[in-house]
């Protein structure tokens, strides 16, 4: 039983921090996101040439196969420096979906990996964040499959090369036979993007279809637990991102509460004060270790769903308690667009909905356990 | 990160299953899940069945008769000890004057008493907090005066007044703190000595408790001659004493919160019990989400506890991480027991059998004694209000 990153795995850690604090500076955040998808794109090339693009592909598509404690690694100076890269969406769960889905899969892995491709998941749709609830319908034409529907959601798809899309080959709403994926590509004769910019800098999306050619991703008909089992490895990762976040706005704030004088004497002196920034840092603990707990037992066991959904739900929770006081101990300058910890607050309550947010996990974990 | 068992700690945790296997009688349980002791009786007889296996002290040293185990070996203990629904040991001897003797006592001390620790012999209760001093300790004023002894050695004289003092009514032995002399500071002159529970001059008056079960006492202490020879360490220096047990702290918090499933395993089944007009409690969404909410906390916490176990397995300070299990067990513990009470329902009003015909529901009064008791657990050892103030200092710096 330990807890600490090896070598390599602390090196990425590091690695991580030096980008992030290189080129995610707080004082100049607001520049960076002005920027939008061409510093992104700048970004992106040098996480590439990094190597970070294809650590999370398996070996079998070209990757490095690197498991939920290397991506943890990457995740936490993600996190630490509020990084808008979409590194969870475009490396840890499309590759996850589309792992031993075939040929035209792996060849797009390899190009994923080199920076070249970004390929998101199209998974949601308005009935919810359940991998079944979807309704859009795939049907085998005779020269392949078409796609008519609508996804309400794609997390990080505004600057997506290709989809990875679930739809139904079989089956009703909510039933988990007969989901399938298909990779589209960005132009496809009809589909419809709609490109949205987030409150915390990430670019997502919504697709409607209307007669779209697909590609089929692995075996159709049952593709509901390879995206559960994907979606997991994305939302473990996501919680590094979210501890990450919370350590670096309780930081910031008790660094304010050192110094920030009222009354004559550093608010930091105050009991009221400081018993919240006490729950803040056992908020931070309780998703640190849940983190860790969760993360190590999918990388040992290949699949943990109730921990996980446990985890989702518990660092949802703290994640945006944290960051809701941070704004708050810092009074009216908190609230300001120039103070990281805002950004912070944004982020985590947008990392709450990305998958499934606190309420839907906890029943998702009260399913589980029942 | 490795969170895998080796494989002589796989074996060890066969050997552990394999003691608890039906080995705790199912009257213990409800008891047990609602975080309460059993009567002293029964909880002596179980300290002597692990003494008998060599497990009486498990976070000893072996030299004094501990079983030398690693966090890790720990870890499972407890796992296994809390999944067979089996009670905690009982903690005052065990985990704080204990350790105080084999740290700072005599060695006539360390022979005389540790044994008696382990193998059940001796119940020790804890004389610290009085009437006007309960989170401010220091400003404790029982005196204990240096006088001769008739055989040409040394006593002392004691005289004050003990509250909040847990079982000295079922105690063979009690320690205490007491002013040896008057300093500047507060924290000095304060001295740690121990005393027969039969001693003359000491009275126990029990304290009546909101959950009508007796716990605890206040204890006075007139003109109370004790030997010299029962200083623990330095006249003056009990105050520093204390300081072994903030590194033990972690592993009781520890402990305690590993037991927290126990509790919600008496919530389930209250609740696949209880009746509603659709079906039963725990099918109930409104039901599940709280539960689910403990759970995932409860969750939450072991995680918490795992990481403080690799911490002392390599040795590493936990800061205050101690602290914050702590914190967060003690409210934990008060949630899952008012959850298990909902659970119960309109029933759960029905506390004593008023006579023979009447025949109390499961769980009772078990239940709502635990969910009362519970009231103590975020005030006793350092109230939540002490530990956000210590975690203040030492985490934060503030």
């Amino acid at each position: 039983m330990q807890f600490a990153y090896n070598d390599e795995q602390q090196m990425l850690h590091d690695s991580a921090l030096r980008f992030g604090a290189d080129q995610w500076n707080a004082a100049e955040r607001l520049k960076h996101l002005a920027e939008g998808a061409g510093g992104n794109a700048r970004r992106w090339a040098q996480m590439a040439e990094l190597g970070w693009l294809m650590l999370p592909i398996a070996e079998s598509d070209g990757g490095l196969g690197g498991g939920p404690i290397e991506i943890m690694a990457i995740m936490e100076g993600i996190g630490r420096h509020l990084m808008t890269e979409a590194y969870v969406s475009y490396c840890v769960l499309a590759p996850a979906l589309m792992q031993r889905g075939g040929d035209h899969c792996s060849h797009l892995l390899e190009q994923v990996g080199a920076g070249q491709v970004r390929v998101a998941a199209a998974l949601i749709e308005e009935e919810g964040f359940d991998v079944a609830s979807i309704g859009t319908a795939a049907s085998d034409s005779g020269d392949g499959y078409r796609l008519i529907g609508a996804k309400a959601h794609v997390e990080d798809g505004a600057d997506a090369d290709w989809f990875i899309v679930s739809a139904r080959t079989a089956g009703a709403v909510s039933e988990r036979d007969g989901v399938s994926l298909f990779l589209v590509p960005r132009d496809a004769d009809g589909l419809t993007v709609q490109r949205f910019r987030s409150v915390d800098g990430h670019r997502h999306a919504s697709l409607d279809l209307t007669d779209v050619a697909g590609i089929p991703v692995g075996s159709v008909g049952n593709a509901a637990p390879r995206i559960e089992a994907a979606l997991d490895r994305a939302i473990v990762a996501h919680l590094a991102e979210a501890v990450g976040s919370m350590e670096s706005a309780v930081a910031a704030t008790i660094e304010y509460a050192r110094t920030r004088q009222q009354f004559g004497a550093p608010i930091g002196s105050f009991q009221v004060v400081q018993h919240k920034l006490v729950d803040m840092s056992v908020a931070c603990e309780e998703a640190r270790a849940l983190t860790m707990v969760a993360t190590a037992q999918l990388a040992a066991a290949g699949s943990a769903p109730s921990l996980i959904a446990a985890a989702k739900t518990r660092v949802a929770q703290c994640g945006i308690a944290v960051a809701q006081q941070a704004v708050q101990l810092h009074g009216g300058v908190g609230t300001s667009e120039e103070l990281i910890v805002s950004h912070h607050l944004r982020r985590q309550m947008m990392l709450d909905l990305a998958h499934g947010d606190r309420d839907y996990h906890r029943a998702r974990f009260a399913e589980l356990t029942r | 990160m490795n969170l895998d068992l080796a494989p002589a700690d796989r074996d060890f945790q066969q050997e552990v299953r394999a003691f608890f296997a039906d080995s705790i009688p199912d009257e213990w349980k409800t008891t047990v899940r609602a975080g309460l002791r059993l009567p002293p009786a029964t909880l002596t007889a179980y300290q002597r069945r692990l003494a008998d296996r060599g497990w009486g002290a498990p976070t000893w040293p072996v030299e004094y008769g501990g079983t030398g185990w690693t966090p890790q070996q720990l870890h499972i203990f407890w796992s296994e000890a809390s999944a067979a629904d089996a009670p905690a040991q009982y903690h005052q001897g065990l985990e704080l004057i204990g350790p105080i003797i084999f740290t700072y006592g005599s060695q006539a001390q360390k022979d005389f008493y540790l044994p008696r620790i382990i193998s059940g012999e001796d119940w020790w209760c804890q004389g610290y907090s009085e009437p006007g001093a309960g989170s401010d300790l220091a400003a404790l004023s029982t005196r204990a005066e240096r006088v001769p002894s008739k055989n040409g050695g040394a006593d002392y004289v004691v005289n004050g007044h003990k509250m909040w003092t847990s079982y000295a009514h079922v105690s063979t032995r009690m320690f205490f703190l007491a002013r040896t002399s008057a300093e500047a500071r507060r924290q000095q002159g304060i001295s740690l000595l121990l005393a027969d529970i039969d001693t003359p001059g000491i009275r126990i008056s029990p304290i009546h408790t909101l959950d009508e079960k007796h716990h605890t006492n206040e204890v006075f202490l007139d003109d109370v001659r004790i030997p010299a020879t029962n200083l623990v360490g330095e006249e003056g220096m009990g105050w520093a004493y204390g300081k072994v047990l903030l590194d033990r702290e972690r592993m009781v918090a520890a402990a305690t919160a590993m037991f927290l499933p126990q509790t919600l395993r008496a919530v389930r089944t209250a609740a696949a019990r209880r009746r509603t007009p659709t079906g039963s409690l725990i099918d109930k969404p409104e039901f599940r989400a709280k539960l689910a909410q403990i759970e995932i906390e409860v969750m939450a916490v072991q995680a918490m506890v795992l990481r403080l176990m690799a911490d002392a397995a390599a040795g590493a300070d936990s800061g205050p991480r101690g602290s914050m299990v702590k914190l967060r067990w003690s409210e934990l513990i008060q949630q899952a027991t008012a959850l298990w009470v909902e659970a119960l329902g309109p029933q759960a009003q029905h506390f004593a059998a008023l006579n023979d015909a009447s025949q109390l529901p499961a769980d009772m009064p078990l239940a709502l004694q635990g969910a009362l008791y519970a009231r103590v657990t975020t005030i006793y050892g350092g109230s939540s209000e002490i530990q956000r103030n210590i975690i203040a200092r030492r985490a934060l710096g503030l």
